[in-house]
């Protein structure tokens, strides 16, 4: 899993790797590593702890994600850690297998989403987005892109114009992508910032459009 | 003689014999369906004597007491309609201001002692809860699986609507209960056809459930790949069902009758048997055109046809509901319709043809009608009770049906849980007060997709005392919503610069609160607090021999660290929990325990001490698993 390293932007912080973290294990007692998900001695489930969500998922800390890969990690974790799989064990391991599963579930929703992952990965690097507190768009540009984008869909009568513009929106969310792998690689955050706003608009977008045209295809 | 290994912390299997049986139940609104799971591979409907395989959830009490289930308590319809329930999930969870919005299709008595409870029904003499009456029937299903395996059978996934509120969910399981289960989990019915339908097809892909039943309506869009069955969205109504088809037809009958005869107020007999007809003519006509109908009020009675198509012009409404019903959850799943690999039919209500063809047409594919619609939701109950106490790499990844909320000023809902996270799942939102100088916040836990709390779904109202006084808007009250895997809701509440807390189950408004749980355990079955009993007993077995695992598996990794008196002391602790664990006395069982404890406290030490020096030296503790392959 070390080919794709140009891709890899290592944001880790400076704690070190050196030392490993130990805590106690809750069942035998003994020393057991901070990320460990059992136990190496007694095979004890281990509590989520707080690690970040790429860590969590096994997955290096950058904003570029396969999501095949995204989906193996996640379901081999929860494979492991869901509930189900401690249906005859003792309350103790069943409250913490569920928080297991519902760290992974956090871990797993924020990064499927290309708005989400953006803005928890700028936050993990110390630059915090609001995504919903400032109602106004300052950048002209945006603005104007969003004007002309919204204006066509309202415009828009057939199924066909339709899908064409929810083609277009979705490349155009696409490349609004590629361009934050690459903010995020040059660690330009101001950037990113700058790229989230726009792709959270065009993923509305494209989430309206294909509202728009399933509405259209059960007219016809 | 070989000896078995297992691995560090697994508790072995326990002897076949031994082993208690788990079953999967489908408990519907017209008819339920125990099946059995041997190997999690195949599972199997368990059927009665006359080789029936679905039980109808109807219930008949006599006034001497006698309870009847199934077959013989729907016959008696005709004769005694005051004495027979039908169709009482649809009261699950169900409060009285529901139950008014519901009048008309309820041919029973409704009795609602308090304006804000839960909805009882006066039967035969007694006040029933739909609690109790559900319990009812799972107690002839517990039944029947026992003479179909002749063992006794203690656990059970139960199936629920997936749109199912957490108040009908807390009820199903409460009922469970009642009737002598352990509850393993909770499944959606769609998510349990789903795993029916998905491992013995080997389906990979997106797939869509319709499951239309006898009162419910639940739509999912999942997706399947290598024995992970992922719910992307899921929608419904839960009310919506054959039954109301059954409504209509009953109407369309009578409002037909009356043109001849005359008109009086029903009595709820004459409901429940037109009622009767109505769905004999519905079943009727999905294998035939047309046909005539014998409807009787009073002593005056009509012969009544109907056609195919007139049924369906009558069925149309509620078919174009559950269409719009699907077409939403598309949307939420962020799909198109074309992306979908297949869609598979559940519940009675999809044999009507009427019904095939809007799937038909939405979806623009055929369904796929290789399994049987009434019988899949059990089977993938017993798959599922197999796979959680035999172990299994299948995965049931579910999510939340409604949003779940808290009200704030004015009455509006604020969000906490959006519907369709996956499960389980914990989200905190922060709240803070609008007085000086409060010391107190009332919480009022609501479900549902509306902005206003009088159109969503009260769940619980509980209170947040000795917030310290401040000046308004700087307290900061943090609400955590913790959803877990069989979709039950627990919120706790935090005054986060005190630390003040308090955590509520939620089930107060329409549930029962545990006291009146263990009151009806008690009153309803003599050996309800045996049962209760031993499933403690049982808990603390399986504590104790975790906490002996673990040492043993202790003391032969880092046991050098020990001098030979510590050790025997930790031995002796060992046997100790051994007789205790054979002797099966709770008390005795808990005391070895809390002696292990402090026997092995030095030893933890002297472990923590020696993994530190390990670490600043350089070598590993264990191996961190993070990647599969």
């Amino acid at each position: 899993m070390k080919k794709d390293d140009a891709a890899v932007v290592s944001l880790s912080t400076s704690e070190g790797k050196s030392v490993p973290q130990l805590n106690p294990c809750w069942s035998c007692k003994g020393p057991v590593d901070k990320r460990a998900l059992f136990c190496s001695v007694c095979g004890a489930v281990q509590g989520p702890g707080d690690t970040d969500h790429f860590t969590r998922l096994g997955l290096p800390v950058a904003y570029h994600i396969h999501t095949d890969h995204l989906d193996h990690q996640y379901f081999g974790f929860q494979r492991r850690m869901h509930p189900d799989r401690f249906a005859a064990k003792s309350s103790k391991e069943k409250a913490l297998s569920q928080a297991q599963a519902t760290a992974l579930n956090d871990a797993y929703e924020t990064l499927t989403d290309p708005v989400k992952r953006a803005v928890y990965l700028l936050g993990h690097v110390g630059y915090s987005v609001d995504l919903h507190g400032s109602k106004t768009v300052s950048d002209p540009v945006l603005l104007m892109e969003q004007m002309e984008l919204r204006e066509a869909l309202a415009e828009a009568e057939t199924e066909e114009q339709v899908a064409a513009l929810l083609h277009q929106a979705e490349e155009t969310a696409q490349s609004c992508q590629h361009e934050m792998v690459r903010a995020f690689q040059a660690r330009e955050y101001a950037e990113a910032a700058r790229l989230v706003l726009r792709l959270k608009y065009l993923t509305k977008l494209v989430e309206d459009a294909k509202g728009r045209k399933s509405r259209l295809a059960k007219g016809s | 003689m070989l000896f078995q290994i297992h691995e560090p912390g697994e508790t072995p299997l326990p002897h076949e014999s031994e082993r208690p049986l788990a079953v999967g139940i489908d408990l519907g609104t017209t008819n339920s369906v125990v099946a059995i799971s041997e190997d999690g591979l195949k599972a199997r409907v368990l059927s009665d004597a006359d080789g029936r395989k679905l039980l109808p959830s109807v219930v008949y009490y006599g006034t001497d007491g006698s309870i009847e289930v199934g077959e013989q308590a729907r016959y008696k319809i005709l004769d005694t309609p005051d004495q027979v329930v039908t169709s009482v999930k649809r009261l699950m969870g169900r409060g009285a201001g529901d139950v008014k919005a519901l009048a008309g299709a309820l041919p029973y008595l409704v009795d609602t002692p308090e304006a804000d409870g839960m909805v009882h029904l006066s039967v035969a003499g007694r006040v029933l809860s739909p609690v109790e009456i559900s319990a009812d029937i799972l107690r002839a299903v517990k039944a029947r699986a026992e003479a179909a395996l002749d063992k006794q059978v203690t656990q059970a996934v139960i199936t629920v609507p997936a749109y199912f509120d957490d108040a009908a969910r807390t009820a199903t399981r409460d009922a469970a209960r009642l009737a002598g289960f352990e509850v393993l989990r909770l499944v959606n019915e769609p998510t349990a056809a789903a795993l029916a339908y998905g491992l013995d097809n080997g389906a990979e892909g997106l797939y869509a459930v319709y499951d239309l039943g006898g009162g419910t309506f639940d739509v999912s869009i999942l997706r399947m790949e290598k024995g992970v069955f992922q719910v992307k969205a899921t929608g419904g109504d839960a009310a919506l069902g054959g039954d109301d088809f059954d409504h209509a037809v009953a109407e369309y009958f009578l409002n037909s009758h009356s043109k001849t005869h005359s008109i009086r107020e029903l009595t709820a007999g004459e409901a429940k048997r037109t009622l009767t007809v109505a769905r004999q003519a519905k079943e009727c006509l999905s294998r035939q055109n047309e046909g005539q109908w014998m409807v009787e009020i009073g002593s005056e009675s009509s012969l009544q046809k109907l056609t195919r198509r007139t049924l369906e012009e009558l069925a149309a409404p509620f078919i174009e509901r559950t269409m719009s019903i699907c077409r939403g959850v598309i949307e939420d799943a962020g799909i198109e319709i074309d992306q979908i690999h297949g869609v598979v039919l559940v519940g009675g209500a999809t044999r009507m043809p009427a019904v095939r063809q809007a799937v038909r047409d939405l979806f623009g594919k055929d369904p796929l009608a290789n399994i049987n619609p009434e019988e899949v939701v059990a089977v993938g109950a017993a798959l599922q009770a197999a796979a959680l106490t035999l172990g299994s790499d299948t995965l049931l990844l579910d999510v939340t049906p409604l949003s779940l909320g808290i009200e704030t000023m004015g009455g509006i809902v604020e969000k906490v849980i959006p519907r369709n996270q996956p499960i389980p799942v914990s989200m905190a939102q922060e709240f803070t007060t609008y007085q000086d100088g409060q010391t107190a916040m009332s919480i009022h836990v609501v479900q549902g997709e509306r902005e206003m709390v009088d159109q969503c779904r009260s769940l619980a109202r509980f209170v947040l005392n000795g917030i310290p006084p401040m000046v308004a808007g700087a307290a900061r009250i943090r609400v955590t919503f913790a959803v877990d895997a069989d979709g039950l809701l627990t919120v706790s509440a935090q005054e986060t610069t005190t630390g003040i807390e308090q955590q509520v189950a939620v089930k107060p408004s329409y549930g029962l609160d545990e006291e009146e749980m263990a009151r009806m355990l008690r009153a309803a079955l003599e050996h309800g607090r045996a049962d209760m009993e031993q499933r403690l007993a049982a808990e603390s077995t399986v504590e104790a021999k975790r906490s002996a695992l673990a040492v043993r598996a202790a003391l032969s990794v880092d046991g050098h660290l020990l001098s030979d008196q510590e050790r025997q002391g930790i031995e002796d602790a060992l046997n100790r929990i051994d007789l205790a664990v054979q002797s099966a006395d709770r008390d005795k069982v808990i005391a070895a325990t809390e002696n292990l404890e402090t026997a092995t406290k030095g030893f933890a030490e002297k472990r923590m001490d020696h993994g530190i020096r390990k670490a600043l030296a350089g070598m590993a503790v264990g191996d961190v698993e993070r990647t599969f392959d």
